[in-house]
């Protein structure tokens, strides 16, 4: 079947998608951006993390039918152009990126908490970051940047 | 294998009397893992997203609420947190953020998993579940009845669940669910209460400790019983201890990877008598409701 949606703004058709496919298997093989990470399939990770609709979810787990017409942004629809978004700054700053591989993930998710949360708690940020898991377990880093990236927008609305 | 796109509700009962073996798909976060792992290869994939009112929820005039069965998780946290406290405590305990915003309660009726969470709640709050089929039309099945087996349920192969109905709570609930963690965590077991003040009643249900959600009626009664109302002493401990008893013995669950039968049955006794305590105490403080 062929799946029409926006990508990171963009319009995009993906054909000869097999009716159970994953919208997370057709970012990153039919429309070729791999930022999304591909590791449990079944939810439990948070590596491929998008925003559907402005909503995160797990991509592995939306039907790639269930993204036609629907708006997707990804980890590579977080910065302008060449400037990182500050939650993507954050992380570098704070050395929260240690394989990578749950990074993507853990960005998207960081990045809507901070836009619905101005200052987020440790609490707050722990629940939100709960579904992203890091096997290189760089957790407190990871925290950090959060904090970091939060206090920076914050003082930005100021 | 097919993907079907109704976007209305009848064109979504058309199509399930089409192709009954046709799965239906909300939020996905069962049904595609069952795919991404191949474990199951339905003929036809039903996707319910776009029928705008399963994800939307009303006040009936019988005064019940009835809730739409795509409604996810998060919603009812955020929509329907101060009238169904219990179930949404165990909304909480859904996944993670990520599965909260996609899961749905229909989605969890649809697998009839003997662990999954909202089922204790639903129990505990006498929730009604309103299926529907082009060819018989709407019926509506007590949660009590709806669970018929381990993964099983009333749903007959033609029908699609449209929505719940319950009261808002008219007294406290709570819900408690064990695990190895706070996230991502499928419940060894878990138990829902809530009281009834009005009658005078207790609701129950037990979750992941017998082939389906169910109720513990002997544990129900003898609480309801001893429990001073209108006077609204202080609960007995032996009572609590009592009540705790009763309901793992209305439990009958397994040894499975998750835990053991021995201790689901000590862990049922435990929350069950805790869960009582803290909402007898809401009580006697005069919350109608617990806060959300």
């Amino acid at each position: 079947m062929r799946v029409n949606f926006t990508v990171n703004g963009v319009e995009q058709t993906a054909d000869d998608v097999w009716e159970g496919e994953s919208l997370l298997y057709v970012l990153r093989e039919r429309v070729g951006l791999p930022g999304s990470k591909n590791a449990c399939e079944q939810g439990e990770c948070g590596s491929c993390t998008v925003y559907l609709d402005g909503t995160p979810v797990c991509a592995c787990l939306v039907a790639a039918g269930q993204a036609e017409g629907r708006e997707v942004r990804t980890v590579e629809g977080l910065a302008d152009g060449e400037r990182l978004d500050p939650i993507q700054e954050a992380f570098v700053e704070c050395g929260a990126v240690q394989c990578g591989f749950c990074t993507p993930g853990l960005l998207v998710q960081a990045h809507d908490l901070i836009e619905r949360v101005p200052e987020p708690s440790d609490p707050e940020i722990r629940e939100a970051l709960a579904g992203n898991l890091c096997r290189c377990t760089g957790y407190e880093k990871i925290l950090d940047a959060v904090r970091l990236a939060a206090a920076r927008k914050a003082e930005a609305g100021r | 294998m097919e993907f079907l796109r109704p976007t209305s509700w009848g064109e979504a009962l058309a199509a399930k009397a089409d192709a009954p073996g046709a799965v239906p798909i909300a939020g996905g976060t069962d049904v595609m893992v069952e795919l991404n792992f191949d474990k199951h290869r339905p003929e036809a994939l039903l996707d319910l997203n776009r029928v705008g009112e399963l994800a939307t929820w009303s006040e009936e005039e019988d005064g019940r609420l009835r809730v739409g069965a795509a409604v996810p998780y998060a919603r009812i946290i955020g929509e329907l947190g101060g009238r169904l406290p219990g179930l949404a405590m165990a909304a909480r305990t859904v996944g993670s953020p990520q599965i909260r915003n996609r899961g749905t309660v229909g989605g969890n009726l649809g697998a009839a998993s003997p662990a999954g969470d909202s089922h204790p709640p639903l129990l505990a709050a006498d929730a009604e579940i309103e299926v529907e089929s082009a060819a018989r039309g709407t019926r509506m099945i007590p949660a009590g009845e709806f669970y018929t087996g381990v993964k099983r349920s009333a749903l007959a192969p033609d029908e699609l669940i449209r929505a719940f109905h319950v009261r808002p709570a008219e007294g406290p609930q709570q819900f408690s669910k064990i695990g190895t963690r706070n996230a991502m965590v499928i419940a060894v077991c878990s138990f829902g209460l809530a009281l009834h003040p009005s009658d005078q009643r207790i609701g129950t249900g037990i979750g992941s400790a017998a082939p389906t959600p169910r109720r513990a009626f002997e544990a129900e009664e003898y609480a309801a019983g001893e429990l001073d109302w209108a006077g609204r002493s202080p609960l007995d401990e032996r009572v609590a201890r009592r009540f705790g008893e009763l309901a793992a013995r209305a439990a009958a669950p397994i040894d499975d990877v998750r835990g053991t039968a021995e201790y689901r049955l000590h862990a049922l006794s435990v929350m069950a008598r805790r869960t009582l305590t803290w909402a007898w105490k809401d009580y006697l403080n005069g919350g109608a409701t617990a806060c959300a």
